[in-house]
């Protein structure tokens, strides 16, 4: 029986790495097929070649027993094939309805109520629902994720590829997506589902590719596969599968805000509500929660690029609610931003300016004056204690890959000996190596008695290094607990907003490894 | 003031009005496409001294008019290959577009200074223009302002009701999500910023041959500026831009409204007016930062060119 | 048709940033003898004429320094309002205010004698276009007006300010009735180097603020900060920089730097108001701005190229009859090249992949 899809020797090279390195893959139909690997292994951009969005070096691709290639999305959805991005490919002043369309060839476009009609049936019936008029920037990301997923089944799709898509959905909206998913597969749809998680790959997934580096390394059955073998594929031998962290107890609270409210005039931007919150001094407090419901708002009133009323926001008593980032810095503050390129580092400049970006209130500068040979020295510093992998300190930071320009930045601001870091998803997109080391920095940081709050989309990360724990959900804070004694199930629920949740065995607990 | 006055007003602020409607109409569908185009002075001066040659040489002015149009769309498309192609600065790109078509229209047009041509001649609509006072305000003017009001409403149904409008929407919000899902962003880029070009130079065709038919170097006087300061002040609406467009055109002829008051005033003094009041109306839109982050297109000055 | 594409550099090639300009020069060099050709002109006698000519002797040397000191005066303030990216296309306002403001002064004591009539002329000037600068950043962080539509406006406004002074109330009563003021006193003159030339003092202004420049954006704080905000805003937010005040400091620098360019011209080498104290300094000192890659040395450079296309004009215009407009018609051409070549600092050109077919194994050639 020939396959539905099947790639064979795909090869594609970028400047300065191979992404794809004679890659096979094959999907039946109604089979959902995962394809794992760590980031950076090379699987969004199989994805993109899959989807025409990006053409092969090398190889060749089989739809349906044909021979094909793809000259580019409307091509692919006309095949079949529906793709749902990581970053959704979604115009936020557009409506559900209006954004749908635009996908869709002109002739099946042509009457928008018609269309109207369409997406209210065909959402409902696959558990989705959604109201057409609404502007995609009103909808929550899990609503959001909900229409590209409506938009390729309105295409009469054959293959159905998701790029990742439970890092910004609740534990409760993940199960729904897998009924979604199993309810389609029963109907014939292939699935090519994308992940570096192996616990769901393992639930919803009949088999799995792995890739490590641009090339496969082995084929599975997930249900029949370990998962340290699943593990052992995706990150080679040398790598540490686990890493156990001793939990902290933390002695005196350094950060501390008190019945935080603030609302932005940025319209995209979410409201905080009554937010009170403690870090103390030697230990990791996680705030897990999906994009978009108040953590950027907190840390800008955290690092000072926001104010707010001074009595709001405590370093180690003293009140700073009014103080902006450098006055904070002086008191002990560093600061990771989630966006590393443009904020955290400036991406035209050297490293060893982006080394003067926070450092330029120590000894680096005199008087107003740069004293650049220490500026030099900082960043050789930085390189040299965090293995930073880089062409020397005169290397734009653009040119550094997304895990050695992390270490670079969580490095400069560890190497200021600050008494609280903020960091914001660590090791988001950060390949294995990089982000085991910055895990481990993280806890050796803590151990030194530093205060450090860390927010993050990724449970398990939390789980592994927070030793209290809570959620962010649309603007207000969920109650904060050790990470032990909170089951994931009681995570899930206080990220959807629900803060009263019972269903808390004491003996369950954390991240399911 | 007496009432013929008052008359005379309103159709001088419809004609005055007419050449921004064309530009900022232009420039807005260019920048709803995610392009700032810097360079409207530059594009205005071509057409207005390619259209203007064109009529002389030719002795037809609607040549003119179609020259001026060709003359607006190839300093438009010289535009488009550094900032879409090329992915340039797209500001400064602007600029250049400017100091060039400036000079190279001053440069060709030098030997065509100090002439006089018939220029286009008012059309009055049958019947309509007949009725008291509207007919002499509205309908007895020449053909390019009643071409401005179709192209107005060509353009407000585009953006209201059609897919062309839609997807130039699309890739002024988000070009990356617009190729992902097909759109050819550069193809409709190009598109967005050859119309503008096209109505820039026929305001440029209408300076010189309709509302002073003659031409000098640098004659827009900065309607080029004025006419980006009305998009945004319309928050890329084309509604408003005419509305913008007859306000800027009544403070452009304070000085006939002065006078009909029986007030003097020097020249210079008042020729500080229009610019006065873009600067006024930069200040009060700006103001309200909410709604204008909700109306500019997102992607707006950003250089795109999709990965492969 | 086009078998070549465009791939990003993994890094900005430092070598391409310096040839840039020069693969601008010579396409623009290129394009104006191609254009000489179309006119019917020798290109090469026409070239020579424009871009040799005029430096054939010590007098155009000296020429092209009275036109290097205003156009290095103003691209230098523009610099550091570039690289905070704060476009400030008023430099013509700033220039035409300071003319104006200085020259009202030098009006007013027409009949003051003292070695402190010169400086307080200057200092006047310099403010006024401080000013101007002023009225641009108040817009811009009070009310978050874009800066380009501002400051081209205010041009405008300069422009008819000063019309209406030369008009009207500064107007030579003597003068039959041109619209120019009375001749500045000698107190109020700019005194010249030599006797022979006209090349004055405006020009250690120039070197002056270049080197002050200099220093204060490659070893200070405060240059850092202009050179982040300019390169990455939420950088620049992250680290605590104030962008406020730093823009209200570029725009005040550079005000004060066209101001003095523009006090320094009247009461130099024109010596007195009339309405063509600038030339089009402001804008022709944004394409030095450029073409000098936001250099101090380079700006130099860059500043006495653009001279030259002033002092081509005109001799084109003596010699072959051709338009003055010439000049603003290569401005626009070195500017126009110098973008597309700026290209090739972040992309390379390679040929394009071959189509794939079954098993195909072709190479893609990498540059």
């Amino acid at each position: 029986m020939m396959n539905r899809i099947k790639l064979n020797n795909i090869t594609k090279r970028y400047p300065g790495c191979i992404a794809n390195q004679a890659v096979e893959l094959k999907v039946d139909a109604g089979e959902i097929h995962a394809l794992l690997g760590e980031n950076g292994a090379g699987k969004s951009t199989l994805m993109k070649i899959i989807y025409g969005v990006v053409k092969p070096d090398e190889g060749s691709m089989q739809w349906q027993g044909e021979e094909i290639s793809v000259k580019g999305p409307a091509h692919a959805r006309s095949l079949g094939i529906g793709m749902v991005f990581q970053h959704f490919s979604l115009f936020e002043t557009l409506t559900v309805a209006e954004n749908i369309a635009l996908s869709l060839p002109k002739e099946e476009a042509a009457s928008l109520d018609l269309l109207k009609q369409r997406i209210i049936e065909v959402s409902e019936r696959y558990g989705m629902k959604l109201d057409p008029n609404r502007y995609v920037h009103t909808l929550s990301i899990g609503e959001q994720q909900r229409v590209e997923i409506v938009r390729c089944l309105l295409q009469d799709v054959k293959l159905l590829i998701l790029d990742e898509p439970t890092s910004v959905l609740t534990p409760q909206e993940v199960e729904t997506l897998f009924k979604t998913l199993r309810l389609l597969a029963s109907e014939g749809c292939s699935i090519l589902f994308i992940s570096h998680k192996l616990d769901e790959v393992r639930a919803l997934c009949d088999h799995a590719t792995i890739l490590k580096a641009g090339q496969v390394s082995g084929h599975c059955i997930p249900k029949e596969t370990t998962t340290e073998e699943l593990a052992r594929l995706m990150v080679g031998d040398d790598t540490p599968l686990s890493e156990n962290y001793k939990k902290a107890e933390g002695g005196e609270t350094f950060l501390s805000i008190v019945d935080l409210s603030h609302q932005s005039n940025d319209p995209f931007a979410c409201t905080l509500k009554n937010i009170s919150l403690e870090v103390k001094a030697g230990e990791i407090l996680g705030v897990a929660g999906v994009a978009g419901n108040g953590q950027e708002e907190l840390l800008n009133l955290i690092s000072g690029e926001d104010t707010s009323a001074k009595e709001t926001v405590f370093f180690n008593n003293k009140a700073v609610g009014n103080l902006t980032p450098e006055k904070r810095r002086v008191l002990g503050l560093g600061f990771v931003p989630e966006e590393r390129l443009g904020r955290g580092a400036v991406p035209d400049m050297s490293l060893q300016d982006n080394g003067l970006l926070t450092g330029y209130q120590g000894d680096l500068t005199q008087n107003g004056l740069i004293n650049t040979g220490k500026v030099k020295a900082f960043a050789k510093n930085i390189i040299d204690t965090f293995n930073v992998k880089a062409a020397g300190i005169h290397a734009q930071a653009k040119s550094l890959s997304g895990g050695n320009l992390q270490k670079y930045i969580i490095g400069r601001e560890i190497l200021q000996s600050p008494k609280l870091l903020v960091c914001s998803h660590p090791t988001w997109g950060v390949d294995i190596g990089a982000a085991i080391l910055i895990r481990h920095e993280l806890i050796k940081l803590r151990d030194e008695g530093c205060a450090v709050l860390v927010v993050s989309e990724d449970i398990d990360e939390l789980y592994s290094i927070s030793d209290r724990i809570c959620a962010i959900c649309d603007g207000e804070l969920s109650p904060v607990a050790p990470a032990n004694d909170v089951s994931i199930n009681q995570l899930g629920m206080w990220m959807a907003g629900d803060f009263h949740a019972t269903n808390n065995p004491p003996e369950s607990k954390g991240a399911i490894k | 003031m007496d009432f013929e006055l008052f008359t005379n007003i309103l159709f001088a602020t419809l004609r005055t009005g007419t050449p921004l409607i064309l530009i900022a109409l232009g420039e807005m569908v260019c920048e709803k496409s995610g392009v700032l185009n810097l360079g409207q002075e530059g594009m205005v001066l071509m057409g207005a001294a390619l259209g203007f040659i064109a009529s002389v040489v030719t002795g037809h002015a609607g040549l003119g008019i179609i020259a001026a149009i060709l003359a607006g769309m190839m300093m438009s498309v010289l535009f488009a290959f550094l900032a879409v192609t090329l992915v340039s600065n797209q500001v400064a790109t602007g600029l250049a577009l400017t100091i060039f078509g400036t000079g190279l229209s001053g440069f060709l047009g030098a030997g065509y200074v100090g002439m006089a041509i018939d220029g286009i001649a008012p059309f009055p609509i049958p019947l309509l223009s007949d009725i008291p006072f509207i007919g002499k305000v509205l309908f007895s003017h020449d053909p390019l302002v009643y071409f401005s009001w179709v192209m107005f409403a060509l353009i407000f149904w585009c953006f209201r009701s059609t897919r062309l409008g839609l997807t130039i929407r699309a890739v002024g919000e988000n070009p990356e999500a617009a190729n992902a899902i097909g759109i050819p962003v550069m193809k409709v880029r190009y598109g967005a910023i050859m119309f503008g070009g096209a109505m820039a130079g026929l305001a440029g065709a209408y300076l010189s041959l309709v509302y002073t038919p003659m031409w000098s170097e640098g004659m827009s006087a900065g309607r080029g500026w004025i006419a980006l300061a009305l998009v945004v002040f319309a928050s890329w609406k084309a509604e408003r831009i005419l509305l913008g467009a007859y306000l800027f055109g009544a403070a452009s002829i304070m000085h006939l409204v002065l006078q009909g008051l029986g007030f003097e005033a020097s020249p210079n003094l008042l020729a500080m007016l229009p610019y006065g009041a873009t600067i006024i109306v930069l200040v009060i839109i700006a103001s309200d930062a909410a709604k204008a982050k909700l109306s500019t297109p997102l992607a707006l000055g950003q250089p795109y060119r999709p990965q492969v | 048709m086009f078998n070549f594409t465009l791939e990003k550099r993994p890094s900005d090639s430092k070598a391409m940033s310096y040839l840039s300009p020069l693969f601008a020069i010579i396409l623009t060099l290129v394009s104006g003898g191609l254009l000489f050709a179309t006119l019917g002109q020798d290109p090469f006698h026409a070239l020579y004429t424009f871009f040799i000519a005029p430096l054939s002797d010590v007098y155009g040397w000296t020429e092209l320094g009275v036109k290097v000191a205003p156009l290095t005066l103003c691209a230098i303030g523009l610099m550091l309002c570039f690289k905070a990216k704060v476009w400030n296309i008023g430099a013509e306002g700033q220039f035409i205010l300071g003319g104006l403001g200085g020259g009202y002064i030098a009006l007013e004591l027409m009949d003051a004698e003292g070695f402190w009539v010169l400086p307080l002329v200057l200092f006047f000037g310099a403010l006024s276009g401080l000013f101007w600068g002023a009225i641009t950043a108040l817009l811009k962080t009070r009310f978050g007006a874009n800066e380009i539509l501002t400051t081209i406006m205010l041009n405008y406004i300069a422009l008819n300010w000063l019309l209406y002074g030369v008009h009207g109330p500064l107007k030579d009563p003597e003068g039959f009735n041109f619209p120019e003021s009375a001749l500045f006193s000698d107190f109020a003159t700019l005194p010249t180097l030599t006797d022979d030339y006209r090349l004055n003092f405006s020009i250690f202004f120039a070197l002056i603020a270049v080197a002050a420049v200099w220093a204060l954006m490659s070893k200070t704080l405060l240059g850092f900060q202009i050179s982040v905000l300019g390169e990455d805003k939420s950088a620049a937010r992250f680290a605590g920089f104030k962008e406020e005040r730093l823009t209200w400091f570029v725009l005040l620098a550079c005000g004060a730097l066209a101001g003095l360019a523009g006090v320094s011209e009247v009461t130099g080498s024109i010596g007195q108001l009339n309405p063509y104290i600038s030339p089009g300094y402001g804008y022709a000192a944004i394409i030095v701005a450029f073409l000098g890659r936001m250099h101090p040395v380079g700006i130099i450079f860059a500043s006495m190229l653009l001279a030259l296309t002033y002092m081509g004009g005109e001799m084109a215009q003596m010699d072959l009859a051709l338009p003055k407009s010439l000049t603003g018609l290569f401005q626009g051409m070195l500017l126009f090249y110098l973008l597309a070549c700026d290209l090739l600092i972040s992309y390379r050109i390679v040929r394009k992949p071959a189509v794939k077919t079954i098993g195909s194994s072709s190479n893609s050639a990498q540059a």
